[in-house]
């Protein structure tokens, strides 16, 4: 076994994501302490030139047509191969929509323990830790990550993605492709919808949760937007339950924004969304619930019911535009 | 078509949540268990695709407080098996463990189609769906929102961050995760839960002992420390409607 940490560099058409910057930048806190190196491993096809620029000491590409596009089944068994080859002390991933899978479907099929949800790593008297968030991020467990080898999945706002770029290109080594699959298979991508606002664009943002509680309420929350001279925005919940297009939706799964003032009402801002407006001048919170986690990324806060506080807001700021 | 759905309790986070004596979970005491949030939609949309194309929908659930509401609500909405699984299910119970469990009650019900919510905020071992369709030797697929089924085939809609979307056709037998159903979950009027209270029954199975390895090991369960939190508006609506068009003028929006 290996010492090496390994992170697996999450791209979509074209484009490093964000969080694979994390990814280094935390793999190269726990390679400090294992004593190993950072080993990036970029599976695609036609993908050279891509990732130049994460911190790793060495960069491992798979280059398979068959690995143009994600498809679960070729990717995990094309990292297996790998992984069970070069046994890395700890593995690293997205949370996300390409990384979870492969880490839930790596844990059964290498017998390697999975930790999620991690949000930070640190060294302890040579121990590797982990600190995951759990419950919305309510609460954080921590503890070590388990030996001899581990996987991680990995979410945003411990690290920096600055932390794990480099300047200079890492070396490239290629290695060969494992992938087999043949279960699943891609047969289009669908473009988001146009046509609707570009919340990623928008000065002003009144963004709503779970909080307005039913479809009838938006009309209150557009007309304060109206009168702010911004778009009204949400949460998961509210898009799922078809109040809202998907084009609104803020968080992992949608956009992320970045306002001048991003005005969340009856948000409880659990990760998947906080991740996606941290970017905002100033954020103001209304939540009926004093301990949602959305007050500690907001720089404004009040408790007061948002079917009290809304229409008298907006009456105020149509007086105030007077 | 004979489709599984899985289900978590999860801690309702509207609660206060305590941290038990030892420092490194959850009082157990303190808790309301409700549903996991994806499983209702999984659920969901197990019952869309039966009313779709016919078939048979079986949920599964872990005997804990709550349990049987979450069972009999699943009736009501159009599912037709019921099966709780016994003993051993405390609070320390990890999703390897569960998938485990899990995967032994449903390889002899030989389902078309597993379905799982795409994740629970208890996950701290992987969500339930990747590693179930390990222990079942099924392809996987996750952060779904829309499923239609045909000729042994599930054309599955995969979103990505952005609102991009993955069309892929997915061979049964095979798990998914879903993040959202068709259509929002339904509501069930509480005459017909109870209804369904003496018309389904909830078949008991007991698991053999739970094999929690897979998981890491917690040492410390805390609440996060807040770097800077906001500072807190206070006073009757009109008094902090004039102090936000206050803040307003001072960030230029206004």
């Amino acid at each position: 076994m290996s010492q090496d940490i390994y992170v697996v560099i999450e791209h979509l058409r074209g484009q490093v994501a964000d969080i694979s910057y994390v990814l280094c930048a935390a793999a190269r806190q726990l390679a400090a302490a294992s004593g190993g190196q950072v080993v990036g491993v970029l599976l695609g096809h036609n993908v050279q030139g891509l990732a130049q620029d994460v911190a790793v000491d060495r960069l491992l590409v798979m280059d398979d047509p068959q690995l143009a596009d994600f498809i679960p089944d070729r990717y995990q068994q094309a990292l297996a191969g790998l992984l069970s080859a070069q046994a890395p002390r700890v593995t690293l991933f997205g949370d996300t929509s390409i990384g979870a899978e492969l880490a839930g479907g790596l844990s059964v099929q290498l017998g390697w323990p999975l930790v999620s949800y991690c949000r930070s790593v640190r060294a302890d008297d040579g121990r590797l830790l982990y600190i995951s968030q759990l419950c919305g991020g309510k609460v954080m467990a921590e503890g070590e990550i388990p030996a001899p080898h581990a996987l991680l999945a990995m979410v945003p706002g411990g690290f920096q993605a600055e932390q794990g770029k480099r300047t200079s290109p890492p070396p490239v080594e290629t290695v060969a492709s494992a992938a087999v699959g043949g279960r699943i298979t891609l047969k289009q991508y669908i473009e988001p919808e146009s046509g609707d606002v570009d919340i990623s664009k928008e000065a002003i943002l009144v963004s709503v949760g779970r909080g307005i509680q039913n479809a009838d309420n938006i009309e209150m929350v557009q007309e304060l937007a109206a009168a702010l001279g911004g778009v009204v925005s949400a949460s998961r919940p509210v898009v799922d339950q078809g109040w809202l297009p998907t084009t609104r939706l803020v968080g992992k799964s949608g956009k992320r924004v970045k306002p001048r003032l991003y005005l969340a009402l009856g948000i409880s801002g659990a990760p998947e969304h906080a991740e996606a407006i941290t970017d905002s001048q100033t954020i103001i919170a209304v939540n009926t619930d004093a301990s949602a986690p959305i007050f500690d990324i907001a720089r404004y806060g009040t408790t007061l019911d948002l079917f009290d506080l809304v229409p008298a807001l907006t009456e105020k700021v149509r007086q105030a535009k007077q | 078509m004979h489709i599984v759905v899985p289900v978590k309790l999860v801690p309702d986070l509207v609660e206060e949540l305590v941290i038990d004596a030892s420092g490194c979970a959850l009082d157990p005491d303190t808790l309301r268990l409700q549903l996991n949030e994806f499983d209702g939609h999984a659920i969901e949309q197990a019952i869309l695709l039966k009313e779709r194309g016919g078939g048979q929908v079986t949920v599964i659930a872990p005997d804990l407080e709550g349990v049987d509401d979450v069972l009999y609500t699943a009736a009501a909405k159009g599912a037709d098996r019921l099966i709780k699984l016994c003993d051993h299910f405390g609070q320390a119970v990890n999703n390897h463990a569960m998938a485990r469990a899990v995967a032994e009650v449903i390889k002899p019900l030989q389902p078309d189609l597993v379905l799982t919510g795409v994740q629970s905020h208890s996950d701290l071992d992987g969500s339930i769906g990747p590693l179930l369709a390990g222990y079942l030797a099924m392809p996987y697929v996750g952060y779904i929102a829309g499923v239609t089924l045909s000729d042994g085939r599930a054309t599955v809609r995969k979103e990505y961050p952005g609102g991009l979307v993955a069309e892929l056709e997915v061979t049964l037998p095979a798990v998914l995760g879903i993040q959202a159903a068709d259509q929002p979950p339904r509501y069930v009027a509480f005459s017909r839960i109870r209804q369904a209270m003496k018309s389904a029954t909830i078949e008991e199975q007991t698991v053999a002992a739970l094999d929690t390895s897979g998981g890491p090991a917690v040492a410390r369960m805390y609440k996060p420390e807040v770097a800077a939190r906001a500072t807190m508006l206070d006073g009757k609506p009109d008094e902090v409607a004039d102090q936000l068009v206050a803040l307003f003028r001072e960030l230029g929006v206004l």
